[in-house]
């Protein structure tokens, strides 16, 4: 009976991540334009619904309806299954979120969230940097010089990014004692919901921020697409859906990196008055509140992403990894020194 | 060598290191934020299409016409001036010879059975206006609507002669 609930309710949980998650991607393509045009004095889509509010599904049709295009020197197989690679290493980071605190249904406690694996911060880790396998591998089976060469920039900034974004994790966990991404957030909740971990880890936050960027292969860390010098980057050889595939993916690890972010360092679905509000209103209520305040602080986070990219140009890629191995990467390091300073001085 | 400037926004390009904020990118960067955040709440400068109209000058040469003289007469004689002077081809006539009892139609004893134009080989030079010896054809500011067949562009008589009720003002074009 209990491992039955328990499988229904998960599911449930799962069904609705993946829904959200594809939604705010796709709105996010939206928002991006929009976002774009408005930077550029501009009005964007307006022409598809009401503010051009259908232009999501204008784009998926478009890109339905092209011709889906494999070149003829192609590794068939791994070209087929790159971009449902990247897409899927994007999408599994969202199983460890902590989307809200609890709802009370039926007398039974659900946590909102789709897993809660005590190693959930390594988990993160080690799905993100798979991420690269989808563009590695789409780069490589297109046979194109421009593809390949998008292919190894992004390895190469996936392996020096990896690094800081790492040590300032190991800065956030000396702080928080734990890798799971629940007690992370629970623990937030401190001083009424203020408590957040960016009072503690400022300089942690920074380089997280920054290595998120990288890793989303955002601007100004796009190398790998580059569209000025690699022509599309690794999915030069791409159409059709498949490309649309690769850029919804980033979308998606967009909004999922936005995520994550909230809740390491901005206090996840705490709010200022959240201890008070539980003892005035109902549970669920406060809860679902938590949760629209995590979401709120994710578009925050995606509207961050996209102010980046149209306020800066991408970096020169000798600026790129000087700046991973020889400002991010010391920098992190003396910052978990500080932090063990300080925790080892004050916690005792 | 002396340093002279006319124009006194001459700038020397300097090569030095970098400032150690400069070389930190995040204060540039966040600079450079407030910029594009001051935009995103700026004035738009986007015409809306069919919408907006853009400013067009007073003389703006657009869909031409075919006038009429007070009396409700057409003024062309089908003289093929304007055909002739148009560089682009895009005007062909037929001419007719006036009969009796159709004074009130046309201003001449000769006129144009048939006059074309086609708008997609149309420049908009505004010679065939400089050709006209009758003040009869003349650009105005109206926009070519837009068609799906190629063959709907070719004007006819019926969309370039004026209807008397309502008038096509050309006082702005009439500069000779």
């Amino acid at each position: 009976m209990g491992l039955e609930a328990l499988l229904i309710e998960k599911t449930i949980i799962v069904v609705i991540v993946f829904i959200v998650t594809l939604t705010i991607a796709a709105y996010s393509t939206y928002g991006e334009r929009k976002v774009a045009a408005f930077i550029q004095d501009r009005i964007g889509p307006n022409k598809a619904g009401p503010f051009g509010l259908m232009q999501p599904l204008a784009d998926g049709m478009k890109m339905l309806m092209k011709e889906d295009f494999v070149p003829q020197q192609a590794n068939k197989f791994l070209f087929h299954i790159a971009p449902g690679l990247s897409m899927l290493t994007a999408l599994m980071v969202s199983a460890v979120i902590p989307w809200g605190k609890t709802l009370m249904i039926g007398g039974r406690s659900i946590s909102v969230q789709v897993t809660d694996i005590n190693i959930g911060i390594l988990y993160v880790l080690s799905v993100v940097s798979l991420g690269v396998y989808g563009i590695m591998i789409g780069g490589w089976a297109s046979n194109n010089k421009y593809s390949l060469m998008g292919a190894l920039r992004a390895s190469s900034q996936m392996i020096s990014y990896e690094l800081p974004m790492g040590l300032s994790l190991i800065a956030l966990l000396m702080v928080t004692g734990t890798m799971s991404f629940n007690e992370i957030a629970a623990q937030q909740s401190g001083w009424n919901g203020m408590q957040w971990n960016i009072v503690y880890q400022p300089i942690g936050f920074v380089l997280f921020l920054v290595c998120a960027f990288a890793e989303a292969n955002r601007t100004p860390f796009d190398l790998p697409e580059c569209e000025a010098e690699l022509v599309g980057g690794y999915h030069t050889e791409y159409s059709s859906m498949k490309l649309g595939f690769f850029l919804f993916a980033e979308y998606a690890h967009m909004f999922v990196s936005s995520a994550i972010i909230s809740t390491l360092y901005f206090g996840g679905y705490n709010f200022p008055g959240i201890n008070t509000l539980y003892h005035i209103l109902p549970h669920n209520i406060v809860t679902l509140i938590g949760i629209g305040v995590l979401m709120i602080k994710t578009l925050f986070f995606i509207f961050l992403f996209m102010w980046v990219r149209w306020t800066i140009p991408r970096f020169r890629y000798d600026q790129l990894m000087n700046l991973g191995w020889k400002r991010m990467v010391p920098i992190a390091i003396v910052n978990i020194i500080i932090t063990a300073g300080v925790v080892l001085l004050f916690d005792k | 060598m002396a340093e002279y400037s006319l124009s006194n926004r001459k700038v020397l390009v300097s090569n030095k290191e970098m400032t150690f904020s400069e070389r930190l990118y995040l204060p540039a960067i966040m600079k450079g934020m407030g910029v594009t955040l001051k935009h995103f709440f700026g004035k738009k400068v986007t015409y809306i299409h069919g919408k907006d109209l853009r400013n067009y000058s007073s003389t703006y040469r657009g869909l031409h016409v075919l006038k009429r003289d007070d009396e409700g007469r057409e003024r062309c004689v089908a003289c093929g001036l304007c055909a002739v002077a148009c560089p682009a081809e895009a005007i062909t006539m037929v001419a007719a010879e006036r009969l009796p009892g159709e004074e009130h139609l046309y201003r001449e004893e000769k006129y144009a059975a048939i006059y074309e134009i086609n708008m997609l080989r149309c420049i908009f030079c505004g010679l065939c206006e400089q050709a006209c010896p009758k003040e009869a054809i003349y650009l105005t500011d109206r926009l070519v609507d837009v068609e799906l067949t190629r063959k709907d562009f070719i004007y006819g008589k019926e969309d370039l002669v004026e209807k008397m009720d309502n008038r096509i003002d050309i006082s702005n074009r009439q500069h000779h």
